[in-house]
């Protein structure tokens, strides 16, 4: 008893053992399967065993075809969701911070609900909406205006269409929600001595919101580059599996899927995972220098 | 065990991208990438059996087939009081079954004793190094009686038996007669193609375009087998073969159901195939007056759409020139004991007696409904002719005496390794590229042949 007691106490053991549960998990739920990962994808992996081939995995990915379409799907998806779900939400933001705005509450609550619902519920629903069949809802609202009915998810304009206002109906509210909490941080000073100065709405939004914004709105970069290029249930639902008429729908994610589990291909699968884990890194670095946020020069405070 | 397993790693990925990026970053991540992660499962669990039994999992993505596994243990039980045996029955959607068994076999534990695998999926578990335990000795007493072609399909390269059928799954040509009738129109010497396409123009004309003679399929490649097997042809290559699709009867089915949509005779089924929801309802509503499928959409005739008693024929198929065979099987799912298994002789003699000896038989002809591998028996007009089985009152014909006409033109494609990317493949791209792009059948076939030769290199 006393021993444990000292050890607790010990300035050395202590950190370790409360470090420890974080230290393991990222050890073992982390790094063990990203080593791992990459080590499988320079193998054959069946169910007896695995053997290495060497870089027959990468060359391979270098002339499919399907993979090329996942990735160009995969980058482009996050393009649109960056040029969609930064501006968007952050004007609703200051909307909700503005004194115009009416029962603040009601939108805010409105704006959010719909991250809460699970992606595959939202995209069975999205499905539904969309579907090509007459009885689908889009398709009615089509046949009120006189038009006729749309095959929606065969064709990539109205699929993607349906993929973004996907992504957007549930993730508007939550970006918002990051730029409302970062309005809040700043010091409503600044925006009294604005005043004073004579500076007119526009003009407190161009420069000192958006510049004051700015560590917010890199977060929501890097978040959402990264979230755009994992995306895959979406589409998983959206299609009901993961084939979607000339893989209009086919993520990087949703390949590395059909690979591994669908068609028992581990080690090819995995080869996907680095690749994406490549282009990840090198796109949210590149941005993170671009943005100031990191840099090889040490800052002098 | 699947949620479990792809959630691990997609979080691998995710954990690992967003970490790089920066730590604080990972951990919100995780957090909220788990808090989405909710998968559906819509899981149905039953135990079946004494608890003294042997115990056995058994997985499914058939709900009707637990139904008639459990049957099978009563009887048995009742059978061998010295060897009592206990199943627990899981159904799952069809892709999460599959993909969990993928993962357990994959990770050498967590799998069932026994597992129904569609025929799609069946050859990535029949390779070299398969994870099923041989059936070949549990099989031996029914060998004889069976289909050969439907117990190949389910065999490793050397001719072990690794999976027992379920169905032979023939190709019929389905017609809604009332349609034809109200229209004057004849369908039942139809024997080509060509005086099918000329049935679909009349009708047309009759119909002034509100009914279409039948729809093509972009989510499927039931229509294509049907041509390979009336050529005797195999895009497949066979068991060991090299897949090669540019073939004349892959092109003539390609080009004629193209004509058909140019000549307003055929739409492309609505969502791809004609086994939906979608499919059933344009059957019901009468948007199309025919189809080939395999015998087994008879069940879905009873379960989905019971309004069409009475109102539909079978027949078989039409060919491109007479004297073809006119079916082929389609479809299917092997059932197969894993070697995951504690006492797998068991197993696989319980399931060899359940789905292929005649008490088995005689179950699954008349609460499943299907055409049964064990050929002994079509010939037996007590089995095949029974009033009280529904499907031989719901269709204008009773169905074994089609199949009795067509035994022995019922041929075979194979479900090969390469299967998988050929299908795949084909129903992304190749079948929208001609049915909906109208794309030249050739371009798309070398297309297709192309990635082919890249994928399989």
């Amino acid at each position: 008893m006393k021993k444990a007691k000292k050890f607790l106490y010990s300035q050395k053991a202590a950190p370790i053992v409360f470090c420890l549960p974080f230290m393991l998990s990222l050890l073992i739920f982390w790094l063990y399967p990203l080593v791992t990962g990459i080590v499988m994808s320079f193998q054959d992996v069946t169910f007896s065993g695995w053997e290495f081939i060497g870089l027959k995995n990468y060359r391979k990915l270098l002339i499919d075809k399907t993979f090329h379409t996942a990735v160009l799907n995969s980058v482009e998806y996050m393009l649109l969701t960056l040029v969609l779900m930064i501006p968007i939400p952050l004007l609703l933001a200051v909307l909700m911070e503005s004194r115009l705005t009416k029962a603040k509450g009601v939108w805010k609550v409105i704006l959010y609900i719909p991250a809460l619902t699970s992606v595959v519920i939202s995209g069975m629903l999205f499905r539904l909406m969309f579907s090509e069949g007459s009885g689908g809802q889009m398709n009615q609202i089509l046949q009120f205006f006189g038009h006729s009915s749309i095959a929606w998810l065969k064709e990539k304009v109205t699929a993607w269409t349906a993929l973004l206002l996907l992504c957007m109906w549930r993730w508007t509210g939550v970006n918002m929600l990051y730029f409302l909490s970062g309005l809040k941080s700043i010091d409503n000073s600044i925006y009294e001595s604005a005043d004073i100065d004579g500076a007119n709405g526009r003009q407190k939004l161009w420069y000192l919101t958006l510049p004051m914004l700015k560590p917010t709105t890199i977060y929501v970069l890097t978040i959402s580059v990264y979230a755009g290029l994992s995306m895959f249930l979406e589409s998983f639902m959206l299609w009901n599996g993961n084939s979607s008429p000339k893989n209009i729908g086919l993520t990087i994610v949703g390949y590395l899927y059909k690979r591994g589990i669908e068609n028992n291909d581990m080690g090819y699968a995995c080869a996907v995972g680095v690749v994406l884990l490549v282009i990840t890194l090198i796109i949210n670095f590149a941005q993170l220098f671009a943005t100031g946020t990191l840099s090889f020069k040490r800052k002098e405070d | 065990m699947k949620a479990v397993k792809t959630i691990s790693r997609r979080e691998f990925l995710r954990g690992s991208a967003a970490s790089a990026a920066t730590l604080a970053l990972a951990g919100l991540m995780s957090g909220t990438a788990l808090a989405e992660e909710e998968t559906e499962e819509d899981v149905a669990i039953t135990t079946v059996g004494p608890d003294d039994g042997t115990h056995f999992e058994l997985w499914t993505f058939m709900e009707a087939h637990s139904t008639f596994y459990a049957e099978m243990v009563e009887l048995w039980n009742e059978e061998n009081p010295d060897r009592q045996i206990q199943i627990t029955f899981s159904t799952y959607p069809y892709s999460d079954m599959h993909n969990k068994l993928m993962m357990s076999l994959q990770a050498g534990s967590g799998a069932p004793d026994i597992v129904d695998i569609e025929i799609g999926q069946f050859p990535n578990y029949s390779g070299s190094d398969s994870p099923l335990y041989p059936l070949t000795d549990a099989l031996a007493d029914y060998e004889a009686d069976m289909v050969q072609s439907r117990l190949d399909v389910y065999s490793l390269a050397d001719g072990t038996r690794v999976g027992v059928p379920t169905h032979v799954g023939a190709a019929v040509m389905y017609w809604n007669a009332e349609i034809f009738e109200q229209y004057g129109l004849d369908y039942s010497n139809i024997t080509t193609w060509d005086e099918y396409e000329q049935l679909g123009l009349d009708l047309k004309e009759a119909s002034g375009g509100s009914v279409y003679l039948t729809t093509v399929d972009t989510g499927g490649t039931d229509w294509i087998w049907l041509a390979m097997a009336e050529y005797g042809e195999d895009w497949t290559g066979g068991i060991d073969g090299t897949p090669e699709v540019q073939l004349e009867s892959v092109q003539a089915m390609l080009e004629m159901q193209q004509r058909w949509i140019d000549e307003g005779i055929a739409i492309v089924s609505t969502d791809g195939i004609i086994d939906v929801e979608a499919g059933y309802s344009n059957v019901m509503n009468g948007v199309l007056a025919s189809f080939p499928k395999a015998m087994w959409y008879m069940s879905r005739f009873t379960s989905y759409m019971p309004e069409m008693e009475g109102k539909y024929d079978i027949t078989p198929c039409p060919v491109f020139e007479e004297g073809q065979p006119r079916s082929v099987g389609l479809g299917g799912t092997g059932t197969a004991v894993t070697t995951q298994s504690e006492d797998p002789a068991l197993a696989a003699e319980w399931l060899a007696w359940a789905k292929c000896s005649e008490v088995g038989e005689e179950y699954i002809w008349n609460v499943l409904g299907f055409d049964v591998c064990n050929a002994s028996l079509w010939d037996d007009d007590d089995f095949a002719f029974d009033e009280s089985n529904v499907y031989n009152t719901f269709f204008r014909v009773q169905p074994y005496s089609v199949l009795r006409e067509i035994k022995d033109e019922i041929k075979t494609v194979y479900t090969t390794q390469n299967s998988v990317t050929l299908n795949d493949y084909f129903n992304t791209y190749t079948a929208n590229e001609v049915l909906e792009d109208g794309m030249d059948v050739a371009d798309a076939l070398q297309e297709l042949q192309d990635y082919l030769d890249v994928e399989l290199m």
